[in-house]
């Protein structure tokens, strides 16, 4: 176990190194320059000069890039270009709670609501409920969530006015954009406890529970629900992807001043720290929540051994 | 000898029996694609997607041909039309008809979907098929190259791609084959590796195959139909991908005709011109939805066993 995650951590790191490097060097080939092109032109070229140098963008890109590795390792992520001195590290802390906030919430609403949904669909396998589950759930799958943040905003920001459409200005604001984001969530673990779960009630246990005469929530609570919930673990990663992809649109249609928006603004802007800074902070989060998630799944049930296939 | 009739009661008839009545096959035999074929019929909802997604490409093919109006051709006396008997879905900003866009926005998302598809198919399966047959070091280098793409979160390098590159089909296409084959490539050689294992390859080694025998006539048919259903899983997120991306302003732009384009554009006028969202959004609803129930329906079919 130790082994292994001393292995997956030498590949987090290798894939965090190959993901920084290929950034910075596809970046540098983007078209245009994160400075205002009219007011440059209005500076003499010592003024610009200075201003590049400024910024370390006049020596050649591959001092640039050593140089931004070794102030990555000290922790230092460089000053944003757009947002004028300051500190990337800043800007990012500063935007994750608006997403935090709403991932979060999304994340809640959605499993709560997908599991009520497979258990009842389980549960009565073959009847409405499960017919209507099955619905819902190929519909989250299939609805682009961006589809889905339109209709919502239309109807219940525009046409009935409940919530705010948009911008961040209290809590009502973050409720629309988290259930556009919980929609995916409430499609995948809907699903996938369906099927565990009609497996489980075909078990042994669940037929010695019957004959034992436990009552039928007592199955379901303390046998049947429980045992299909293990697996669900294994789904978080594409829930964690489909949370991040959502992040990026939800966030620019609701105008929430998270990290999802900042990197569509920063490339928009060609603002290279930013650039580099949230893509660090993405990749990071997404290989870290995978190795958590790869390890807690072996905690919560010790018949997964990691790594034993191999060495 | 005397007939053996002659000791039994006479009462007692033998019943005459027909010749190979037991060795009668009774119904024809089918092929496993024959089988298959005849299981996703019974799926109504499979089906139904079928016969849907079967409208839409008809439609994505014909569509703009029904309309005098060109997908591009702007028209400033008739902006903002609501749909009408002239312009069936009526028209945008600039006056161009509506229906004729997304018509020829169905053509390019399809297209995009149907070359990504492509491109996972073959890379995917190459590179699956070619790391378990040769195994051994190969193999070694092979997946922990894998091992380290798989930890790319995919739309990261998809969005800076397009920055880079132009903005057309090309594009997309290249940045979403470039991490989408891992997951292909995965699949094809856990299932390679599993059948090398069993019993039939071994029995058909003891005969004397030859390896392109064994890899045409037994690895490749076992995994033909794993393949098929996520290829089928493919396509949908391919045209969410270009979706996605154009709509947040990385993908094609206008006057390119796409369905994320068009969503895009109505979503700017969702609050005045709701139909301009509404029809787009159909549409690529009712493709994500085909696609979807379509693959579910196509997993049931190929492979029983794994019936939920």
């Amino acid at each position: 176990m130790k082994r292994y995650i001393a292995k997956r951590i030498v590949y987090l790191v290798l894939t965090l190194f190959i993901i920084t490097t290929a950034t910075f060097f596809l970046m540098k080939n983007l078209p245009g320059t994160p400075f205002d092109e009219e007011k440059l032109a209005l500076l003499t070229q010592d003024q610009r000069d200075q201003i590049y140098a400024s910024y370390g963008l006049d020596k050649p890109v591959i001092v640039q890039y050593v140089n931004y590795i070794g102030n990555i390792v000290q922790g230092d992520l460089g000053t944003s270009i757009y947002y004028t001195g300051q500190d990337v590290k800043d800007i990012i802390v500063d935007r994750i709670y608006p997403s935090a906030l709403v991932g979060l919430q999304a994340i809640l609403l959605g499993t709560v609501i997908g599991l009520i949904l497979g258990v009842l669909a389980a549960y009565r396998h073959n009847s409405g409920w499960d017919y209507a589950a099955m619905i819902v759930s190929v519909l989250g799958v299939s609805i682009p969530n961006f589809v889905l943040a339109a209709l919502l905003q239309y109807y219940i920001g525009l046409k009935w006015g409940i919530l705010p459409v948009a911008f961040w200005e209290s809590y009502d604001s973050s409720v629309l954009p988290s259930v556009a984001l919980s929609f995916g969530v409430i499609a995948i673990i809907a699903r996938f406890v369906r099927t565990e779960m009609l497996e489980v009630l075909q078990q042994d246990y669940i037929v010695t529970a019957k004959a034992k005469g436990l009552g039928q929530m007592a199955i379901l609570s303390r046998h049947a629900v429980r045992n299909s919930l293990i697996p669900v673990i294994t789904i978080l990663g594409p829930i964690v992807v489909n949370l991040l992809t959502g992040s990026l649109v939800i966030e620019n249609i609701f105008g929430i001043p998270g990290i999802g928006s900042l990197f569509v603004d920063s490339i928009k802007t060609n603002d290279y720290a930013t650039i580099m800074g949230v893509t660090i902070f993405y990749s990071a989060f997404y290989v870290v929540v995978m190795l958590l998630v790869d390890i807690l799944y072996s905690l919560v049930d010790p018949r997964i051994r990691l790594g034993s296939g191999r060495e | 000898m005397a007939n053996p009739t002659d000791s039994l009661d006479p009462l007692f008839v033998p019943v005459r029996r027909e010749n190979g009545e037991q060795e009668r096959i009774s119904r024809p035999a089918l092929s496993a694609f024959q089988d298959s074929w005849r299981r996703l019929r019974q799926n109504k909802a499979a089906v139904i997607s079928l016969i849907l997604l079967g409208i839409m490409i008809v439609l994505a093919i014909v569509g703009p041909w029904l309309t005098k109006y060109s997908y591009a051709q702007t028209n400033y006396s008739a902006v903002y039309q609501s749909p009408s008997a002239d312009h069936w879905f009526g028209t945008d900003k600039f006056g161009r008809d509506q229906w004729a866009r997304i018509w020829q926005g169905t053509r390019i998302s399809l297209l995009i979907a149907v070359l990504a598809a492509a491109l996972d198919l073959v890379v995917g399966v190459a590179y699956g098929a070619i790391s378990a047959l040769k195994g051994g070091k190969v193999d070694n280098v092979m997946q922990r190259i894998i091992e380290i793409l798989i930890g790319v979160p995919s739309l990261i390098i998809i969005i800076l791609l397009m920055m880079i590159m132009k903005a057309n089909i090309f594009t997309i296409m290249v940045a979403m084959s470039i991490t989408g084959w891992v997951g292909m490539a995965r699949l094809v050689r856990a299932q390679i590796l599993k059948l090398k294992q069993q019993e039939f390859v071994l029995a058909a080694r003891t005969l004397g195959t030859s390896n392109t025998q064994i890899i045409f006539k037994h690895l490749i048919p076992n995994t033909i139909g794993m393949i098929v259903i996520n290829t089928m899983f493919t396509i949908p997120s391919a045209i969410f991908t270009e979706a996605f991306l154009s709509f947040i302003g990385l993908g094609l732009q206008s006057p390119q005709a796409s369905l994320g384009v068009l969503i895009h554009d109505g979503f700017q006028t969702l609050s005045s011109h709701f139909y301009l969202l509404l029809f787009p959004a159909l549409v690529i609803v009712v493709i994500m939805v085909a696609f979807n129930i379509l693959g579910d329906g196509l997993r049931d079919a190929l492979d029983p066993r794994m019936r939920k």
